[in-house]
């Protein structure tokens, strides 16, 4: 049951959004966001959406993925689309029925957050986590905030805890697996029963997964040792990350999509 | 025929509070000669794997002297600043497969230790790529680490610490949550590593058939050394063996129970297939 759970997936391929170089795509992610939250008429985020569909297209990562990953925030998505019908108010009455009113607005001011929240969504999955791979993804935020080290900010340390973290998910996962079941064949309970008694039963899975992390962490540190591990200082990388063309006509593309939004918002607003 | 590791009058205390210690080493005293391979058998709890530890400089010794050679030099464990040339020239591979993976991709992590020597990207390339075809794992270059087998895993490991270009590798119980194809696999790559790459291999082993396959097997019980010589020379001592909590494998055993019963058998044997041989001999004369 806790194989499905999936953090950062990553789908590997050979797509233009998978050969940007890392810290561009963590770049374009924050220009696309700007982009986002800068548009405002009807028609912009029309463009945004058409961009998105675009870009899926070009990652060649299906539909579907893209639909199972709205779908846990789809709690969010409704209570904003809720909030936002009920709450506007405007000139244009639509509905009203006992305590409820709803306007044109309220409507139209749903309908634009949901895309919004939808596109900001979507266009972080596409260019960043669906189509790069966590160890590229901790390396180009290791080296975006390298000038930081100037201020004493321990960025080395922060990218190969994010490593490790990422390495061993997987590996707490299974062994949180074999607890659970090792705890059930002894007839623990964790299926029925009120919600404190369910929470009661979680603590005999959480003492032994805590005691093997740290014997984990131990060994870890003895093997990182053995293989001369000692901090960022003097380190170098296999890969060295290069920018190339693609890399800046991605920041330049980005860029001109805020222009483009600012434009439409100015002289095509709905 | 040089020496790697001089040991001499080596004893060590672990903390059991601030003013006792308790020793689980008692002063050993040995050389490890370079490019051989040599295994230390000892049931649970004997001080085999804090010797492992003391080895390779990653426990500094209570007393007594651990050298190792780094090209040409005879460097102290317990110099804090020789522990970079020590563990770059003495490698150690643990018994858990999961816990000594730092990258979730199979490249990444052989080239960790490249990395934090430093080595120039290009050259880390070679390294890497060189290391995984030795360990039999080039097409796996670009797999998720957590997906492979434990087998796997540890060849991983040792190509983790080739790409070190190590004079020396130690495996503490290497093999020791591997199922029987996964300890084949690492039993077959460590002689590879010593026939072909001329690298000395400690194995720290309570697996008498593993131990068998060296050149030396050195026997530690209770923090001493009880017996070192040849596998024929150390399991032909059965009842030491059996007075440290060991057995010597099944067929050396059995040419031996059948020697003392009375059968006209005068070696000693390491495999099955030697055994049969031998009994064969003895049957048809």
């Amino acid at each position: 049951m806790l194989k499905d759970v999936t953090l950062g997936q990553f789908f590997p391929g050979k797509s233009i959004l998978h050969r940007l170089d890392p810290r561009i795509k963590i770049i374009s992610v924050i220009l696309f966001i700007v982009a986002v939250f800068t548009a405002s008429s009807a028609v912009s985020y029309a463009f945004l959406v058409l961009l998105i569909g675009l870009m899926v297209a070009i990652s060649g990562i299906s539909i579907k993925t893209i639909l199972k990953s709205i779908k846990p925030l789809l709690i969010i998505i409704i209570f904003t689309a809720i909030t936002n019908i009920f709450w506007t108010t405007g000139d244009n009455l639509l509905v009203k029925w006992k305590f409820i009113t709803i306007y044109a607005e309220g409507v139209r001011a749903a309908i634009l957050m949901v895309t919004r929240l939808i596109t900001l969504i979507t266009g972080t999955f596409v260019l960043l986590t669906y189509t790069t791979s966590p160890m590229a993804l901790t390396d180009a935020i290791e080296r975006l905030t390298s000038p930081l080290k100037k201020l004493h900010v321990p960025t080395h340390e922060f990218a190969m805890m994010m490593t490790i973290a990422l390495r061993f998910i997987p590996t707490l996962i299974e062994e949180t697996d074999k607890i659970i079941s090792a705890q059930k064949s002894r007839g623990a309970d964790f299926e029925t029963g009120s919600l404190l008694k369910r929470a009661k039963a979680i603590v005999p899975i959480l003492i032994p997964l805590f005691i093997s992390a740290f014997r984990r962490a131990d060994e870890l540190a003895s093997a990182m040792e053995c293989r001369l591990y000692h901090g960022g200082d003097g380190r170098t990388k296999m890969k060295v990350l290069k920018l190339k063309f693609l890399d800046l006509a991605a920041v330049l593309f980005f860029i001109a999509v805020i222009a483009a939004v600012i434009v439409i918002n100015k002289f095509l607003y709905y | 025929m040089s020496t790697i590791i001089k040991v001499e009058d080596l004893k060590f205390s672990y903390p059991i509070d601030e003013n006792t210690y308790r020793e689980v080493l008692h002063g050993l005293t040995f050389e490890i000669e370079k490019g051989t391979f040599t295994a230390v058998i000892g049931h649970n709890g004997s001080g085999k794997s804090t010797l492992a530890k003391l080895l390779c400089g990653m426990l500094a010794p209570s007393s007594g002297k651990v050298s190792c050679d780094c090209d040409g030099k005879m460097l102290s464990t317990d110099i804090e600043d020789n522990f970079f040339e020590i563990r770059k020239n003495f490698g150690m591979v643990f018994q858990h497969p999961d816990n000594q993976l730092v990258a979730t991709v199979v490249e990444e992590d052989v080239a960790f230790a490249p990395e934090n020597m430093g080595v120039e990207p290009s050259e880390i390339r070679k390294r890497v790529d060189e290391a995984l075809s030795i360990v039999g794992l080039s097409e796996y270059a670009l797999h998720d680490t957590h997906k492979l087998s434990g087998g796997q895993k540890q060849r991983v490991a040792i190509a983790g610490i080739l790409a070190m270009l190590p004079e020396c590798i130690i495996f503490d119980e290497s093999t020791a949550m591997l199922d029987p194809r996964g300890r084949d696999e690492i039993i077959a790559t460590i002689k590879k590593l010593q026939k072909e790459k001329d690298i000395t291999v400690i194995l720290i082993t309570h697996y008498m058939n593993e131990a068998a396959q060296a050149d030396r097997i050195i026997v530690v019980d209770g923090g001493n050394i009880i017996a070192d010589g040849t596998p024929r020379e150390v399991f032909d001592k059965d009842e030491l063996l059996y007075n440290a909590g060991l057995e010597a494998p099944q067929s050396s055993n059995l040419v031996k129970r059948l020697k003392n019963a009375g059968a006209d058998l005068s070696e000693t044997v390491l495999d099955p297939t030697e055994a049969a041989s031998v009994i064969m001999k003895t049957i048809k004369q």
